[in-house]
């Protein structure tokens, strides 16, 4: 694997093999000095086209861990608001010389066309509305050591609650939960769902929701409003929140999870604390493994020089 | 090291059963003989070939001293190999070391001792998780062209190989093809 791009790039080998290593940087994580010298000498550039602290310091927490070293560079502070291009801006960077980039940016296949400008790695860290692998693939480990399902998700329910049309989240993860097995309904109001579909589609979560093992809520975003796609957000809360009423409809053992920030009180109006069921919390500290685990198999692989 | 599967084209069976099983034996009374009263001893077998090993040299070393109560664990080195980004990684299982290291006698013990670079990565590997009072080592078999400084205290069987030959050590006996 010389990159990581989209899930549906990915076979399902590719999926285990970084899931298998993601335990392994578990318990790395879970020692008293959580650090191995795994990518001594690796640099890795974290190129942050639009705002994102959370992914943002998770890659650099991922490769610190791995002992590599770590270039920010944000839009906020860059030459990007002066016009230099997406291309000048990677090939600038690549020249300092670096292993790999992590690139979010708001133009889906940006980090398609990166490949094209150095020999690098290049990590999609979400594209537009287009993809957003490791966010995937933390919340496929997230559920596979939740719920003991090592050998894949045969029979497993999830719905994929929300702005499905615009969320690269919903795409990525849909794709990685179908390709382990599991059945992918996406639950939305006609306006926020894909004109095509990959998977089974509903806009009636109260039909669903005790049918469900894993639940996986959005982020309801307010823009969506003055876009007129939804009436206001307190009517998408009745529908397609979790509530409490709904939240008791849940079947034992049923999982709820978001891939932050969460907007309380749209998406969801309990206390995700007080929920037996959410995994929100365990997904975050996921995620910085299973970044460790896809930086180590692109650089440590022997894939790239 | 991991190696092919024993049995394929041509291997050449160089121990039996029997003859692990003895060797076996005789490296848990060399332990028990050079840590006197077992104080500290912990055996910590190397991912993946080393952790039957480090399992069935504990059971030995409490057949032959009853009093005797020696944890082992499985130690998986692949984060601190020198050859990452030279070689395809195949990590083994998660490493399990449910006892703290920090002043134990730290046995280590693989299947087959060659480079030495797996037994390097060992060191650095153990030194995450305490400062042992001592390491030692423990191997089955003992091929040869060492490329570091490293001498195993515990041997079952020093075989002469070349490089192009590939040594296969499993409970049922050491083979080479």
């Amino acid at each position: 694997m010389k990159h990581l791009l989209a899930i549906d790039e990915l076979d399902v080998a590719d999926i285990h093999r970084l899931l298998e290593l993601t335990d392994h940087m578990v318990e790395v994580n879970q020692r008293p000095n959580p650090k191995v010298p795994a990518l001594r000498g690796r640099t890795v550039c974290n190129l942050f086209f639009e705002v994102s602290t959370r992914t943002r310091l998770s890659f650099e927490t991922a490769t610190r861990r791995l002992s590599g070293d770590v270039m920010t560079f944000t839009v906020s502070e860059s030459s990007v608001n002066k016009g230099e291009s997406l291309r000048d801006t990677v090939e600038t960077v690549a020249a300092m010389g670096v292993d790999a980039f992590v690139i979010r940016h708001r133009s889906s296949g940006a980090p398609w066309q990166a490949c094209r400008w150095t020999t690098a790695a290049v990590i999609n860290a979400g594209d537009g509305w287009h993809a957003h692998p490791t966010q995937a693939l933390l919340d496929a480990y997230t559920v596979r050591t939740e719920l003991g399902r090592t050998g894949g998700f045969d029979g497993l329910r999830l719905a994929i609650v929300g702005d499905v049309k615009h969320s690269r989240v919903a795409r990525s993860v849909g794709q990685i939960f179908a390709a382990l097995g599991a059945d992918v309904v996406l639950v939305a109001p006609a306006t926020l769902l894909p004109v095509v579909a990959e998977h089974a589609t509903s806009d009636r979560l109260d039909d669903i929701i005790g049918d469900v093992d894993v639940l996986y809520l959005l982020r309801m975003q307010r823009e969506r409003m003055s876009e007129a796609l939804v009436p206001n957000l307190h009517e998408y809360t009745e529908r397609f929140g979790l509530t409490a009423e709904r939240a008791a409809r849940l079947s034992d053992g049923a999982l709820v999870m978001h891939p932050g920030p969460m907007n309380r009180g749209v998406e969801i109006t309990v206390d995700p604390a007080e929920l037996p069921g959410s995994v929100i919390g365990h997904q975050v500290a996921n995620g910085v493994a299973v970044r460790m685990a896809v930086l180590f198999d692109l650089l440590g692989s022997g894939g790239v020089a | 090291m991991s190696e092919v599967p024993a049995g394929t084209n041509g291997a050449k069976q160089v121990l039996g059963a029997d003859d692990v099983r003895r060797a076996i034996t005789r490296m848990a009374h060399e332990i028990i003989e050079r840590n006197r009263g077992l104080d500290g001893v912990v055996l910590l077998g190397v991912q993946r070939g080393g952790v039957w090993l480090a399992e069935a040299l504990a059971a030995s070393i409490g057949d032959i001293d009853r009093e005797a109560h020696v944890p082992w664990g499985s130690l998986d080195v692949s984060l601190y190999r020198d050859d990452i980004g030279l070689r395809p990684v195949s990590p083994g299982a998660v490493s399990e070391i449910p006892f703290d290291l920090g002043g134990a006698t730290v046995v280590i013990v693989d299947d087959v001792l060659y480079t030495g670079r797996t037994v390097r990565a060992a060191f650095d590997a153990i030194g995450d998780y305490g400062r042992p009072e001592m390491m030692q080592l423990a191997v089955m078999v003992d091929r040869g062209h060492r490329q570091l400084p490293i001498r195993p205290d515990f041997v079952g069987r020093n075989l002469p190989t070349s490089t192009d030959e590939v040594v296969v050590v499993t409970e049922t006996g050491v083979a080479i093809s």
